[in-house]
């Protein structure tokens, strides 16, 4: 049988359209790459909550706050599916916590941004969630079965987080004009690093070519990026917002947007660790992963508690 | 300082509406089981998603070894007996 375990047999599989579940064989390529990937995915998840969570106590009304509290706790909800989909690779949670802490793992760069004012709580939700959107439902057809059903599980839920940004931009582009201009500002900042999210051009992108063969990856970073371009324009247009690019046309054959180049060395920049925010962002998850360690032991004391009960009166 | 932990590993089983199989919604961390519930609880089912949760330790679970698909799930197309369609019926016979 030690066909079945070459990297031949595996990648006929793939080629198959068959899933790959935590105990088949896997080239060792194939699982650092999804462990990179889907942990890469959960922190982001987890980090994404913070320039939100900024904005609880100041919503604008009830409803507001309500409606940001349920998408947050989606969020967690979201890394919490997404770590569960990391660990059947074979890494635990301590471990991608402690990456995530030291800098070795990367979450998506986007979140090193700050969120200023509460027309940025609309930017991200139609924005960041946007892209993420496009990203996920691409991903629902990973190769990797568990990551894989957890991306149909997110992607059930982010729609409602994308409608929530978009009427909250709606909401104020048919407001007064200081608040037209809070929203503009909003998309001007997170316009472009909203595009960037999808990583670097195919032609530059380092892990792209192992990941579409694997199918890891179903769509390459531009072709995602282009879906988001086309579908985001008109919807920006619609309520009035200007996209902030003095170049950007629609090609009448194709029916594709062609936006201006991208500032990448922004992008590597914020990668990089320089971004407003990155080490705001660790240090406060730091925080409170510390501070939260006493109910971690609190509830391991209580389960050695009741397994001495049991054993007791056994 | 204590050792950190991340708590036990959990499988969630989720039926959505009585009368139908519980189905693997994916796992939870947790210290005892009430915590596994109100974990599950509160990851998987935030959208009326089920009636009924099913909790168990992933250590407790026996899995088949993928190695031995071949033998396990072999089709036994030799053996069509087992299948309805094998039989002849006589002309005429209804509701069978």
């Amino acid at each position: 049988m030690h066909n079945e375990h070459s990297d031949t047999h595996f990648q006929s599989r793939i080629d198959n359209g068959e899933h790959i579940e935590s105990k088949d064989y896997m080239p060792e390529g194939y699982r650092k790459h999804l462990i990179r990937q889907i942990s890469q995915h959960a922190h982001s998840e987890v980090i994404g909550m913070q320039p939100e969570g900024n904005w609880i106590t100041r919503a604008p009304s009830l409803r507001a706050k309500q409606i940001l509290l349920a998408k947050i706790q989606d969020e967690g909800g979201h890394g919490l599916y997404l770590y569960s989909a990391a660990e059947t690779l074979g890494i635990s949670r301590v471990e991608l916590i402690e990456n995530l802490q030291s800098g070795k793992a990367k979450y998506s760069s986007i979140f090193n941004y700050p969120a200023l004012n509460w027309a940025d709580i609309g930017a991200i939700g139609w924005l960041v969630d946007g892209a993420a959107i496009v990203n996920q439902v691409s991903l629902q057809r990973t190769s990797y079965g568990p990551y894989s059903r957890a991306m149909v599980r997110i992607c059930k839920e982010e729609s409602f987080h994308q409608r929530q940004g978009y009427e909250i931009m709606t909401k104020m582009m048919r407001g007064t004009k200081d608040q037209q201009a809070m929203a503009q500002d909003a998309m001007n900042r997170w316009w472009w690093p909203s595009l960037m999210m999808f990583g670097p051009h195919d032609t530059d992108s380092p892990h792209s070519s192992d990941a579409v063969k694997w199918k890891i990856k179903r769509e390459t970073n531009d072709e995602l990026r282009q879906k988001f371009i086309d579908k985001t324009i008109p919807q920006a247009e619609l309520i009035g917002l200007i996209i902030p690019d003095n170049n950007f046309s629609l090609d009448e054959k194709t029916g594709h947007y062609k936006i201006s180049p991208i500032n990448w060395d922004e992008f590597y920049r914020v990668i990089a660790g320089h971004g407003p925010c990155n080490k705001q962002r660790v240090d406060h998850h730091i925080k409170f992963h510390e501070e939260g360690a006493w109910i971690r032991e609190a509830a391991v004391a209580y389960k050695q508690k009741h397994v001495k009960k049991e054993l007791e009166t056994a | 300082m204590a050792t950190d932990t991340q708590l036990d590993l959990w499988e969630v089983f989720i039926q959505s509406k009585s009368g139908l199989p519980y189905i693997h919604a994916g796992s939870i961390h947790a210290s005892d089981n009430k915590m596994a519930i109100q974990n599950a609880r509160d990851i998987y089912t935030r959208r009326g998603e089920g009636t009924s949760i099913w909790v168990l330790p992933s250590k407790h679970i026996v899995a088949s070894n993928p190695d031995d698909n071949d033998m396990l799930f072999d089709p036994s197309n030799d053996k069509v007996y087992r299948h309805p369609t094998f039989y002849v019926m006589p002309e005429g016979a209804k509701n069978i």
